[in-house]
C-alpha cells in the first residue's frame, strides 16, 4: 500500500472512528475463527454431566450447558463455521450476481427484462422460507446451507450490479475502451466490474452480517448444522429450552456473539464505501 | 444625477473548509451595482465568480463561510442577515437563475405549479389567482400557447423553454436584482441568443438590475453595461465592456481576451504570452500519392434510424483526404455525435457505407470492429475529458491501454517508453502519469485523452467537441496542440463542434448539419465569410462578439 492510500484510510478512520472499531472487531472475529480451536480452554464437544448447567464462574466464564460443555469455548469455536458459511455464501452470490447483473445492465433489452422478472419472482417469496425449502429439498448438509443462503441473496446482487452498471454504460470511458479495442465482454469485466466494486463491497459487508444471521436461523430450526457441532444458531436453539428454568447463560453468550458479528459487519460496510471510492481521495 | 446604489460588496472573503484546511475561494472582492444596472462577472472556473453570487444570495453550501467583508443591499448590511429579515425589509430582493435549467426544475411537478410555488412564497394567493399570475408570467417570458404549457412537465419542454420557465419563476416575486449564473451554458447558440435577448428585454422593462455570471466574453460584452473580470478569487479589472475588451489593462484580461476565439483569430493568436515555449512545427513530409490511391475516408449516404421512426442521420455523404481537417458543426440534435460514433464504428449505421482507405468498414459490425486491424487507425477524442477516463486507471494506464490492446504490448520498458513518448508529445509532465483522473486538472485530463487517442498512431482522429468542457485559456493551448499534432504526424481530423469560431480556425473544410442532414459544405474560409444557407447565417449571427467593431446588438425578444 502506498503512503497516499494509508493517508486516505487514516483520514476516513479519523472522520468515522466507528469504522475503525468495526474493522478491529471483524479482524478479531476472523482471528478467533482461524485459531479458535487451539486457544479455547476446554474441548467444545467433550461433555461432563457432573458439571452440567453451571452458572458463569472463574473456571467457566460463560457457564456450562446441559451436557456440561463449556459455553464460552463452544461460542469461540463456532465462529469459524458461522463465518465460513456466511463468507462462502456471500462470495458465491456476489460473483454470480455481479456477473449476471453487470451483463443485464450493460446489454439491456430482452435479456435484462427476463432476468429482471426472474429476480422479481424470487423476491416475491419469503426468502427465509425459500432457504428452508431448498435445504430441505437438497439435503440437510452445510454445503446446502451455503447454496441456499447464496441463492436468496442473489436478487440483491443482481439488482445492485445491474443498476450500478446501467448508470455507467454510457460513460465516456466505456466508449473509449471500445475505441481502444476492447470487446463488450472485456469492457464489462475489466472496466465496469472494477468500477462498481466499491459500491458492491459495501453491500458485501452488510450482507455478511445478514448471512451469519440466516445461517444461524436455519440451524436454529434444525436445518443444516447438526449436534454436537458448535454453531451459534444451534446453541441458541438448545439454550432456549432452559431459559424458563433460569439458565440464561446458555443463550446469552452465542446470542451476544451473533449480535456483535452482525453489528460489526454493518458498521464496516459504511466505512468501506468511503475507503474504497477512489474519488474520495485527493 | 447619480443612480441609487443597490448592492455594495466590500472586501468579501469566503472560505471553504476542506480536508487540507481552509481554502479561500473569494479573496477580497469589492464591487457595486446601481439600480437597473447590468453587471457581468467573467472569469474561468475556480475564479470565485459563482461563490461570490452564492454569498450574496445566502446559498453557500455548508462547508463555505463568509469570513470577512460586507455585503450591503440598499445600504443595509445583509452579510449575515437571514432570509426572513431580508424578506421583511425588502420583499423578494434578489432572485437567481442557474446554469442547468432542467436540473433546477422539479421533474415531477408541472411548471405552472412550480411558478405558483415561487409566487406563494411571497404572497398568499388562492390556487386560482396563482394560476392566473403564472399564466401572465408565461406570457411575459413569451412562451407560445401558455395555457397549454402551464400543465407541462419539465421533460416535455426544450432546454431553452425550461430556462424561460426559470426566468418566469425568478421574476415572479418582482425582485430588484436578478443574478444569472451561466444561464445559457449548455444551450445551443441560437437558443442562447433568444434566451439572453428575452432576459435583457424583461429586466430592462422592469428596471431590474442584473448580474450575469459567465465565462463567455461575448455574452458579457453584448448584454452588460459593466464587466468585472475575476481571477483566483479576486477582481482584476472592472470597466465598461468596450474599454475592457479593446484595451484590456490587466495581464489576465489580456490573456483571456486573446484566448477567446473571434471571427478573425487564428490558432497562433490564441496564446499571447506565458504559455509554453514551443519548438517550431515540423510539417510531416507529404510524399505525392501514387495515382489511384483511394481517399482516406469516404462516407456514402450514411443514415441512422432509431426505433420509433426517429432519424438521427439522414443520407450524409462526405470525403476526407489524408492529413486534411474537416469540421462538422451543428446544434444539439443535428446528428454530429451520431456520425462520429458511426465512423469510429462504435455504433452501427442503418444505411449507407463508410470507405476507409478504400475498404468498406461500414459493413463490419460495431460489435466486431475491435478485432479489425483498422481499429487503431481510427481513434476518437471525447467531449468530456473527465468522463472519458476510467476512474480506476491512473494516467499511465489510460495511455497504455490502447497500446496493450491494439499493439499487443505487455508491461515493460518498451511500454513505459511508448507511454512516456505519448505524454511528452501532448505536453503532459511525466510525473503526472502516476495520478488518477480526479487528481488532475481539466487541461491535463484533455491531454491524456489526446495522448491515448494518438498512442497507436491513427490515421484518422475524430474529435468530438474536444474542448467544450474546458476554460478558454486551456482550450487555446489544447487547440494549438491538436493543430501541431495534425501537421507533424499527417493526421486527418474530423472535428465535431458547436463552436463555429473554433471550427473555422481548426478546419480547412466545414460541413454544417441540421436535423441529421447536410445544410452546407465548403471551404471554411468561404463558408464563414459568406454563408449561403439561411441556417448557417442564423448560426453565425447568434454568436455574441466582444470585439469592439462587431455590429451592435438589437435586443428583440422572440417567442418560443
Amino acid at each position: 500500500m502506498s503512503t497516499a492510500t494509508l493517508n486516505h484510510v487514516g483520514w476516513v478512520l479519523r472522520g468515522n472512528p466507528l469504522t475503525a472499531v468495526a474493522a478491529i472487531g471483524v479482524a478479531i472475529l476472523c482471528v478467533l475463527a482461524a485459531i479458535g480451536p487451539w486457544i479455547v480452554p476446554y474441548d467444545p464437544i467433550a461433555s461432563n454431566v457432573a458439571i452440567a448447567l453451571q452458572a458463569p464462574s472463574a473456571a467457566h466464564w460463560a457457564g456450562t450447558d446441559q451436557l456440561g460443555r463449556d459455553v464460552f469455548s463452544r461460542t469461540i469455536v463456532a465462529a469459524r463455521l458461522d463465518l465460513m458459511i456466511a463468507a462462502s455464501a456471500v462470495s458465491l452470490s456476489f460473483v454470480v450476481g455481479a456477473v449476471i447483473g453487470s451483463i443485464c445492465g450493460y446489454v439491456g433489452g430482452r435479456l435484462d427484462r427476463m432476468v429482471g422478472r426472474f429476480v422479481d419472482v424470487l423476491m416475491a417469496f419469503p426468502l427465509f422460507v425459500l432457504a428452508m425449502a431448498m435445504v430441505a429439498a437438497l439435503g440437510n448438509r452445510v454445503e446446502n446451507i451455503v447454496i441456499a443462503t447464496a441463492f436468496i441473496n442473489l436478487p440483491f446482487y443482481i439488482r445492485f450490479a445491474r443498476a450500478e452498471v446501467n448508470v455507467r454504460r454510457n460513460a465516456g470511458w466505456v466508449e473509449s475502451a471500445r475505441a481502444c479495442g476492447d470487446s463488450h465482454l472485456s469492457v464489462i469485466l475489466r472496466f465496469l466490474l472494477p468500477n462498481i466494486l466499491p459500491a458492491m463491497a459495501v453491500q458485501i459487508s452488510l450482507n455478511l452480517g445478514w448471512a451469519v444471521l440466516n445461517a444461524a436461523g436455519l440451524s436454529f430450526i434444525g436445518l443444516g448444522v447438526q449436534q454436537p457441532t458448535p454453531e451459534w444458531g444451534i446453541m441458541v436453539a438448545e439454550g432456549a429450552r432452559f431459559i424458563s428454568t433460569g439458565n440464561w447463560w446458555l443463550v446469552a453468550c452465542p446470542g451476544f456473539a451473533l449480535m456483535i458479528a452482525v453489528l460489526f459487519f454493518n458498521l464496516l460496510g459504511d466505512g468501506l464505501r468511503d475507503i474504497l471510492d477512489p474519488r474520495m481521495r485527493t | 444625477m447619480s443612480a441609487e446604489r443597490l448592492l455594495d460588496i466590500d472586501d468579501l472573503r469566503v472560505s471553504f473548509s476542506t480536508r487540507r484546511g481552509m481554502v479561500e475561494a473569494v479573496r477580497g472582492v469589492s464591487l457595486s451595482l446601481d439600480v437597473g444596472q447590468t453587471l457581468g462577472i467573467v472569469g474561468e472556473s475556480g475564479s470565485g465568480k459563482s461563490v461570490t453570487a452564492f454569498a450574496v444570495t445566502h446559498l453557500l453550501e455548508a462547508a463555505g463561510r463568509i469570513v470577512g467583508g460586507k455585503i450591503r443591499y440598499r445600504g443595509q448590511d445583509i452579510t449575515n442577515a437571514t432570509w426572513k429579515t431580508l424578506r421583511s425589509t425588502h420583499g423578494a430582493a434578489i432572485s437567481m437563475i442557474f446554469q442547468n435549467p432542467r436540473a433546477a426544475l422539479n421533474p415531477i411537478r408541472t411548471v405552472g405549479l412550480q411558478i405558483a410555488d415561487a409566487l406563494s412564497v411571497h404572497s398568499k394567493l388562492t390556487p386560482g389567482e396563482a394560476r392566473a399570475r403564472a399564466l401572465d408570467l408565461l406570457k411575459d417570458v413569451l412562451i407560445r400557447e401558455p395555457e397549454k404549457r402551464l400543465d407541462a412537465y419539465p421533460h416535455e419542454l426544450s432546454g431553452g423553454m425550461c430556462q424561460r420557465i426559470m426566468i418566469a419563476m425568478a421574476i415572479a416575486s418582482e425582485p430588484a436584482l436578478l443574478i444569472a449564473d451561466e444561464p445559457t451554458t449548455g444551450l445551443d447558440v441560437t437558443t442562447q441568443k433568444t434566451v439572453m435577448d428575452l432576459l435583457a428585454a424583461i429586466t430592462a422593462k422592469r428596471g431590474m438590475a442584473t448580474i450575469l455570471i459567465t465565462h463567455d466574453l461575448g455574452l458579457a460584452a453584448k448584454y452588460c453595461s459593466r464587466v468585472v473580470v475575476m481571477e483566483r478569487g479576486q477582481v482584476v479589472e472592472d470597466a465598461p465592456p468596450l474599454q475592457l475588451f479593446s484595451a484590456p489593462a490587466h495581464p489576465y484580461t489580456r490573456r483571456l481576451v486573446a484566448a477567446s476565439p473571434t471571427l478573425t483569430s487564428t490558432i497562433a493568436d490564441l496564446v499571447v504570452d506565458g504559455g509554453e515555449a514551443l519548438p517550431p512545427i515540423v510539417e510531416a513530409p507529404r510524399a505525392p500519392l501514387p495515382p489511384g490511391t483511394p481517399l482516406l475516408l469516404e462516407v456514402q449516404q450514411l443514415s441512422k434510424h432509431y426505433p420509433g421512426g426517429i432519424t438521427a442521420v439522414n443520407k450524409v455523404s462526405f470525403r476526407l483526404a489524408r492529413g486534411e481537417s474537416l469540421g462538422l458543426v451543428g446544434e444539439s440534435g443535428s446528428g454530429k455525435s451520431t456520425i462520429s460514433r458511426m465512423l469510429c464504428r462504435l455504433i452501427d449505421s442503418s444505411e449507407g457505407d463508410i470507405l476507409f482507405d478504400g475498404a468498406s468498414i461500414g459493413q463490419i459490425k460495431a460489435n466486431d470492429f475491435h478485432k479489425s486491424p483498422l481499429r487503431k487507425d481510427i481513434q476518437i477524442v471525447f467531449q468530456d475529458p473527465h468522463d472519458s477516463l476510467n476512474p480506476r486507471f491512473n494516467a499511465f494506464d489510460c495511455i497504455a491501454h490502447p497500446l496493450r490492446r491494439l499493439e499487443g504490448m505487455s508491461s515493460g520498458a518498451a511500454l513505459t517508453k511508448a507511454v512516456n513518448d505519448c505524454a511528452l508529445r501532448v505536453g503532459l509532465p511525466l510525473e503526472l502519469l502516476e495520478r488518477f483522473p480526479h487528481q488532475l486538472s481539466g487541461g491535463q485530463k484533455a491531454r491524456i485523452g489526446i495522448a491515448r487517442a494518438i498512442a497507436c498512431k491513427p490515421r484518422l482522429l475524430v474529435l468530438d467537441e474536444p474542448t467544450a468542457a474546458l476554460d478558454v485559456s486551456v482550450q487555446a493551448v489544447i487547440l494549438q496542440l491538436l493543430d501541431r499534432l495534425r501537421r507533424e504526424e499527417d493526421l486527418a481530423f474530423l472535428f465535431v463542434s458547436h463552436d463555429l469560431n473554433v471550427v473555422r480556425m481548426m478546419c480547412e473544410r466545414t460541413i454544417v448539419l441540421r436535423n441529421g442532414e447536410v445544410v452546407e459544405e465548403g471551404l471554411s474560409a468561404d463558408l464563414f465569410r459568406a454563408p449561403k444557407s439561411e441556417y448557417t447565417q442564423a448560426l453565425l449571427a447568434a454568436i455574441p462578439h466582444f470585439e469592439p467593431h462587431a455590429p451592435q446588438p438589437v435586443f428583440e425578444a422572440v417567442p418560443a
